[in-house]
């Protein structure tokens, strides 16, 4: 077992404590006069003017992804709500008839208050079809339910774009905006 | 009769003005504290709360949509920040119209008096600081007590009371462990802070505030060799200089700052005394710790750095050639422009911090804290007040009263050398705070009577001493 060392005995203008303030003093001041002199010393960012770019790894909002002919990419596989450690996640499956997928979520639900933000089911997801990419870290809402986040606000995030933005962004390039190309192509069931 | 309502005014002036003072430097010294954290700590501060000035153009919609209670959306043309200034502004109407909860528990009579006692003896102590000599023969002293300085003791031992009753009325055992060690801490650096003030009893042989001043503007002369005019600060003495930096740390711990703040240590006891308080009862303690702050620099500055004495410069002095002090500072403002200006122009397009847009005013707030700080004493005697001087030296004439002129011109000149004082003890109590740990409470204790306590007695004898000394070899 290792001894504790002894603790280090001050010198006299150490313990009068006089000279080591002036030193810490100097210090600061120090600090201040630099800092007035030169601003690009701050480590500050005026955040909601500027913000930090998040790297590309960065675990933000959750999105949906959709196949090219626009339908969602999720069969509805039920991997992310098993491997959720928050339990977070509420998937109501359906069966698709006109729809190359033989299963898809009538809700896909997630509960921002409870998530955690692991990435799991990121990583459990067989289809690609739910990312954490949108780099969006301000996830906030008046009331817990619209702290839920739905199929269709997850489908219009975009990356760093908010849905209503997300949403324009969609009919501007002609997608459909909840996830299928046409109201024939959308199962039976599935909310607009 | 005249003569008594015109004396009954001069005292009520002498009340508004020594008010007036220290509730001015009060915000500067709140947003002093925030931006020289700041900046001591490599942050750009607080720069965001405006003022925004909407668009003259605008106002008859906004007017209406007013009356209409609507909201006002307008694009401002003006936003007035005023680096941060406008801070200290938004939380005092954020305290007012906060909700003042007054909780159950407490004790209501003793809670409620608590803040008015802290902020009302803050202010009374600052009734016996001089802040000129004489204005047409009145004294600038709302009180010439004769026993100043044991008034200055006196108050600043009943203001613990403030702190000590709300601690105890709160009934919450943080608040009362906050006030309890408040009374500690007071009852044991009162002691050095008595006896480092009977140095300057010692050499002034006055408790009067007024008489300390008024030797402290006389010439300094070392061991009788030279003489420097208006010099003869308590500090420059040996056993003065002792005495100061005992004085100065003792009164760290009557106002409660960092490294003896332990009476609101917020890690251990929530916020301490305050705990319970809310809306303006807590910003009345807020604004009492840093009217403690400024009127703890006033009464340093007056005991040991000659108060209102301009240095190098005596009252009479100034009286005496108050045109040519006049022609000076007017003259001496020319370059001082210039240097501004020359200083401005060689900024332009420098590099600024990166996290500001460009054409962002903000990146200018350096420069203005640093003007302010330095430029607060003229700002606050008014430099502007010194250019009407002139104008006064005529009115006098035109009025017939003897020497208004001059006497008006000492006394900005006064208030501006004590604002100086005191606005620099006030930047070192901020500077203290930004640099310093708190201590421990056996730190403390130790530190005010086996260190300061003795050391404050063995520096009375040698000032006695010395006193005794000096006047057989000198005198």
């Amino acid at each position: 077992m290792a001894l504790p060392k002894p603790q280090k005995v001050l010198t006299l203008s150490e313990s009068s404590y006089l000279v080591e303030v002036l030193k810490g003093m100097v210090l600061t001041m120090g600090h201040l006069i630099k800092n007035i002199f030169d601003q690009d010393r701050f480590r500050t960012i005026e955040y909601p003017d500027v913000r930090k770019p998040m790297t590309a790894r960065y675990r933000g909002a959750h999105r949906l992804l959709l196949r090219p002919d626009g339908g969602l990419k999720c069969v509805a596989c039920m991997c992310c709500p098993t491997v959720c450690p928050a339990k977070c996640i509420n998937i109501v499956a359906g069966e698709a008839e006109n729809d190359p997928a033989e299963k898809f979520p009538i809700t896909f639900d997630i509960d921002m208050l409870r998530c955690i933000y692991c990435g799991f089911c990121v990583e459990a997801c067989p289809k690609d079809a739910i990312r954490m990419d949108t780099k969006i870290y301000e996830i906030n809402a008046y009331t817990r339910s619209d702290m839920v986040h739905s199929k269709a606000y997850m489908v219009n995030l975009m990356d760093g774009l908010k849905p209503e933005a997300g949403a324009a962004y969609r009919a501007e390039q002609g997608l459909a905006p909840d996830g299928y190309t046409n109201a024939d192509s959308a199962p039976e069931g599935s909310p607009r | 009769m005249s003569e008594f309502w015109l004396d009954m005014l001069v005292v009520v002036l002498r009340c508004v003005f020594s008010v007036a003072f220290v509730m001015n430097i009060v915000p500067l010294m709140i947003w002093g504290e925030r931006k020289g954290a700041a900046y001591i700590q490599d942050r750009p501060g607080p720069n965001r709360a405006p003022i925004d000035l909407p668009n003259p153009a605008d106002l008859p919609r906004l007017l209406s949509a007013a009356l209409r209670g609507e909201p006002l959306d307008y694009k401002p043309v003006v936003s007035l920040r005023a680096a941060g200034l406008i801070h200290t502004l938004t939380d005092v109407v954020k305290l007012a119209f906060k909700e003042d909860i007054t909780p159950d528990h407490v004790e209501k009579f003793y809670w409620f008096i608590a803040p008015v006692i802290a902020m009302s003896i803050a202010l009374c102590t600052f009734a016996v600081v001089p802040f000129g000599d004489s204005f047409l023969g009145y004294n600038l002293q709302v009180s010439s007590l004769d026993g100043g300085l044991l008034f200055v003791l006196a108050m600043t031992s009943l203001g613990v009371y403030g702190i000590m009753l709300a601690g105890w009325a709160s009934n919450n055992k943080f608040s009362l462990l906050g006030g309890l060690r408040a009374s500690a801490q007071m009852v044991s650096y009162e002691l050095a802070m008595g006896l480092s003030a009977v140095v300057v009893f010692l050499s002034a042989g006055s408790v009067s505030l007024a008489e300390i001043t008024r030797q402290q503007g006389e010439a300094l002369s070392i061991f009788g060799l030279v003489e420097i005019p208006a010099l003869n600060w308590n500090v420059f003495s040996p056993f003065g200089l002792l005495a100061f930096i005992l004085f100065w740390v003792a009164v760290f711990a009557e106002t409660n700052r960092t490294p003896f703040d332990l009476p609101e240590g917020e890690a251990e006891l929530v916020g301490g005394y305050h705990t319970e308080y809310s809306s303006f009862r807590f910003a009345l303690f807020f604004m009492a710790e840093y009217a403690n702050m400024i009127v703890a620099a006033a009464v340093t500055a007056t005991m040991f750095f000659g108060g209102y004495n301009v240095p190098l410069f005596s009252g009479a002095f100034l009286r005496e050639n108050a045109d040519m002090v006049l022609a000076v500072l007017g003259l001496g403002a020319i370059p001082a422009f210039l240097g501004l200006a020359v200083v401005a122009w060689k900024r332009r397009g420098r590099p600024f911090y990166a996290a500001i847009p460009s054409d962002d005013p903000r990146r200018n707030e350096p420069a203005f804290f640093t003007a302010v700080w330095l430029g607060a004493a003229a700002a606050h005697g008014g430099l502007g007040v010194a250019g009407l001087m002139g104008g006064l030296t005529g009115l006098s004439a035109l009025v017939g009263v003897e020497g208004l002129g001059a006497d008006l011109l000492v006394f900005v000149l006064h208030v501006s050398s004590l604002g100086v004082k005191v606005l620099i003890g006030g930047w070192i109590f901020i500077w203290v705070r930004w640099t310093l740990p708190r201590m421990r409470y056996d730190q403390l204790m130790n530190l005010g009577w086996r260190y300061m306590l003795p050391i404050a007695l063995v520096n009375v004898f040698c000032a006695a001493g010395w006193i005794i000394l000096r006047h057989e070899l000198f005198a």
